[in-house]
């Protein structure tokens, strides 16, 4: 590890006035709360901070369910959101992608926050021996693109970065409307969470809108009648502890046999939360018909490009769609 | 082997080190190395960093197994390595250090955590577990006696974060099942495949603690 100075401040303002950069490998100085990514980046060299400015006990824990919908404090664990009885109950989709994602570990360890600012999976950015990583070290290259390049994305890349965004909640809240309640030295403001994560274009290693000593102070989800009849399906290569190949996070508000409102979102595939408005728009007024439910998956396919290992990725994504649309029209 | 030294003539301790740095310091002050292509460019520019300024030493308080200790530490510490290194409780392993194996497990107010992803500074105040606090005196605890029943390991160095997951896995209630068992165990990796056996050592003493609920 690469020696930093660890400030514990008493107060979340003081925190602040360190204004720490989230998720930027050339900040001086970053932000930790729960640890698990930023400790496997230091750890590795892949982040090398002079300043970690320490956000335990600072933040909000609170999981609240009530009827503008659901607020989880930023410090809320993993563990604690996915097993609590109200997410359980009317955001399954929610419970479901936290519990498919990480090991239980983790999962007592992780934050919502860090959920959302956890960093890629793809190897080339967290292997410090390869220098060409655009994401890592802006101008270098990418090393992905006709390298080894299974695990990456197919929509949103760009010609300098086509790693993907490896976080399930994230799917699942992008496809709920979700909000991030962001507080800095300025004060506080809200961002939807599809506008939260930026898309590589030519700077990839800028990946939030999120400013110096900005924070996730905590996350929203609107209240809305398809959140109930939720699901989230992953797809990987091993049935526990193991990142998505490619997700799908469906939920949907049925009147009778008709679907009368589809929210769909994709993981593992996208350069950011991947959320499919073509894809819902087409699934509006239909039935559970197979055929219709393809139709409408294969729009999802739109603007894909894959980069060779991940082709199959572009097919696999349309059935995953399909699966999670019969899925959560089962449910009652 | 004698620990390496640094330029500033202070002693780093090889496991607050990654094994990069371990070999980037051999490098530097013509310590043993072995095997390892190292990489051409990279070595000067951390081999220094490394043998550079340290960061200051943080003062904290850990609670281990009912018991306060007050350490001073390089921020860079991990809790894992503040519990084997600094207090010499070796039964924590440190198989990957990446929060990837499960073998550093303990228990952080009474949830299962890898203590190789958290910091020793940013943990102050919380009660940790190790596999040393498990046994009551001379009385294993009822897990540790099923792992000896099963013959639930081989070279037994996942073990110890095996037990420390298992008697979470069964005090959260997600030991209902042989399938329930292998998904909320599977954090923690076992190279000689020792799982079966694991999974029954699990089932008996979760039987025994009469806390199979759940499903």
């Amino acid at each position: 590890m690469h020696p930093f100075t660890l400030e514990r401040p008493r107060d979340l303002s003081s925190a602040l006035a360190f204004r720490a950069h989230a998720g930027r490998n050339d900040a001086p100085a970053e932000y930790i709360a729960g640890g698990t990514d930023m400790v496997q980046l230091l750890q590795e060299d892949v982040r090398r901070p002079e300043r970690l400015v320490s956000l335990a006990g600072l933040l909000d824990n609170r999981i609240e369910v009530g009827p503008q919908g659901l607020r989880m404090g930023a410090a809320a664990t993993m563990a604690e959101v996915a097993a609590h009885p109200a997410v359980v109950e009317q955001f399954p989709v929610i419970s479901e992608a936290l519990l498919n994602s990480a090991s239980p570990q983790v999962r007592n360890q992780a934050t919502m926050g860090g959920n959302l600012l956890q960093r890629t999976r793809c190897p080339y950015f967290r292997d410090v021996g390869y220098a060409a990583c655009n994401k890592r070290a802006p101008g270098s290259g990418c090393s992905a693109i006709g390298g080894e390049n299974r695990w990456h994305a197919v929509l949103g890349t760009s010609d300098n970065c086509i790693a993907a965004n490896p976080s399930d909640l994230a799917v699942a809240l992008v496809a709920l409307d979700a909000a991030v309640e962001v507080r800095g030295p300025g004060g506080q403001r809200t961002v939807p969470l599809i506008d939260f994560h930026r898309l590589p274009g030519d700077t990839p290693h800028i990946e939030t809108v999120l400013e110096p000593g900005e924070v996730i102070a905590a996350i929203t989800v609107p209240a809305n009648p398809a959140a109930q009849r939720s699901h989230y399906l992953k797809v990987r290569d091993r049935a526990s502890f193991e990142f998505a190949v490619v997700s799908a996070a469906v939920a949907l508000d049925m009147d009778g046999g008709r679907i009368r409102q589809a929210r769909v979102a994709l993981g593992g595939v996208g350069a950011k939360p991947w959320r499919v408005p073509r894809v819902e728009v087409a699934l509006l007024g239909g039935s559970l018909d197979p055929t219709a439910l393809r139709r409408a998956a294969a729009l999802a396919a739109e603007g894909a490009q894959g980069r060779g290992h991940n082709d199959f990725k572009i097919e696999l994504m349309q059935r995953a769609i399909v699966r999670a649309v019969e899925t959560a029209g089962a449910r009652a | 082997m004698d620990e390496p030294a640094t330029s500033d003539g202070s002693v780093l301790t090889g496991s607050d080190m990654t094994r990069r740095e371990l070999l980037e310091v051999a490098v530097v002050t013509g310590g043993a190395l072995v095997g390892g292509q190292l990489m051409p460019g990279f070595i000067p520019e951390a081999a220094a960093q490394a043998a550079g300024a340290r960061p200051a030493p943080l003062d904290l308080v850990l609670r281990v197994n009912g018991t306060e200790h007050r350490l001073t530490l390089d921020p860079r510490t991990t809790l894992l390595d503040a519990l084997r290194e600094h207090l010499h409780l070796t039964g924590s392993k440190k198989g990957c250090g990446l929060g990837q194996c499960g073998a550093c497990t303990v228990l952080m107010d009474g949830k299962r955590v890898k203590s190789c992803l958290s910091l020793a500074a940013l943990v102050e105040g919380r009660e940790i577990t190790t596999v040393e606090g498990l046994a009551q005196g001379d009385q294993f605890h009822p897990l540790q006696a099923a792992f000896i029943e099963r013959d639930a390991f081989q070279c037994g160095y996942c073990t110890s974060g095996q037990i420390m997951a298992g008697v979470a896995c069964i005090n959260e209630g997600h030991a209902g099942s042989a399938q329930e068992i292998r998904d909320w165990m599977s954090g923690n990796l076992c190279r000689c495949g020792a799982y079966d056996h694991i999974v029954a050592a699990i089932q008996d003493a979760a039987r025994a603690t009469g806390a199979t609920r759940g499903g």
